[in-house]
């Protein structure tokens, strides 16, 4: 049980530092499908997204000036809201699973 | 990969929202049969990990970058239909609160990179693993080639879709040739972390691992029948 608990902490840890902080290293070109809808032409048939004013937008954090704090503390609003959403969503079904039998 | 607004009309979005919504309906009864006490946190840790390694892209080409997209990954850990539900988090926490990829796109993106990359990546591991001695380092290499392959297909599906709703009309040979050329070198890079983070699962909990377990426990069900 000891041994599970150091996995799944040590594995959040590693999330955190990727999304924190090695995210501000990441590649600012365009993706794949970016560049081949530029390439070939139907990029700007590309409509602003719905959210693209709310405070996450963009993977940065709204009000904060400084860029890689903005983006690191983005990235890690996005692990815990990621975790505690997956993970909760598959307890539930576990449990059920456990209740079912 | 997350295709935005615009791309793709809506007709064809709310089919393929349609889709997505019954493959997520299916996943979460698939799900409850291969998740257990200890499977459902390490489920809930690939989406966490899946959704942090999305942010970091790569460069592949001139001007061109990827990420990884995790299906392949998230099919090996935990199997395919918990693999399914994880990608479907993640890609719901992109659009929803960080405008990555489009509202009306999602039943278009979760049919992509949820589904298709997902079971293309679990069916090529299962197939080589079967290829390959039953060991360790063949779990790594299929999970490399399962990561490799399954990327050119979830671009191939958004092909798919511009071909049956695509509000452009350019050659659909054009945009099948320039999405799999990218999406191949992407797929390279998908290839090795996916292998990598399966390797390091191997080496510290080979326990947890669906696509190891899976083998061991068909073996025991055979002796026993």
């Amino acid at each position: 049980m000891k041994k599970q608990n150091i996995f799944l902490i040590v594995g959040f840890a590693i999330s955190i530092f990727l999304a924190g902080v090695i995210s501000n290293y990441a590649s600012s070109s365009p993706d794949g499908l970016e560049k081949v809808a530029g390439d070939i032409g139907f990029l700007k048939d590309a409509k602003e997204h719905a959210n693209a004013d709310k405070l996450l937008a963009d993977y940065g954090v709204k009000g904060i000036e400084n860029e890689r704090l903005s983006t690191g503390a983005a990235g890690v609003i996005g692990v815990i809201a990621t975790a505690g959403v997956s993970t909760g969503l598959f307890l539930v079904l576990r449990r059920k699973n456990g209740a079912s039998k | 990969m997350h295709i935005p607004d615009g791309f793709i009309d809506i007709p064809t979005s709310l089919a393929f929202a349609g889709l997505s919504a019954s493959g997520i309906a299916l996943s979460l009864k698939g799900a409850k049969s291969s998740l257990d006490e200890k499977t459902a946190p390490l489920a809930g840790l690939t989406a966490t990990f899946i959704f942090a390694v999305q942010m970091l892209n790569f460069p592949v080409a001139a001007g061109t970058s990827g990420h990884l997209l995790g299906g392949a990954l998230a099919a090996v850990l935990v199997g395919p239909w918990a693999a399914s539900l994880a990608l479907t988090v993640v890609l719901l926490m992109q659009a929803l609160l960080f405008a990555d990829g489009g509202l009306s796109a999602l039943g278009l993106n979760i049919f992509n990179m949820s589904f298709l990359g997902v079971w293309v990546g679990y069916a090529i591991f299962i197939i080589i693993k079967k290829l390959l001695p039953k060991n360790k380092s063949s779990i790594s290499v299929a999970a490399f080639l399962a990561g490799l392959i399954s990327v050119p297909c979830a671009a191939a599906g958004f092909v798919l879709q511009y071909a049956i709703g695509g509000t452009a009309t350019f050659s659909i040979t054009q945009v099948l040739t320039a999405m799999l050329g990218t999406h191949i070198l992407i797929g390279i890079g998908e290839g090795f972390i996916t292998a990598l983070a399966v390797g390091a699962v191997m080496a510290t909990r080979s326990d947890l691992v669906y696509g190891y377990k899976g083998t061991t426990q068909i073996l025991e069900t055979g002796v026993r029948e």
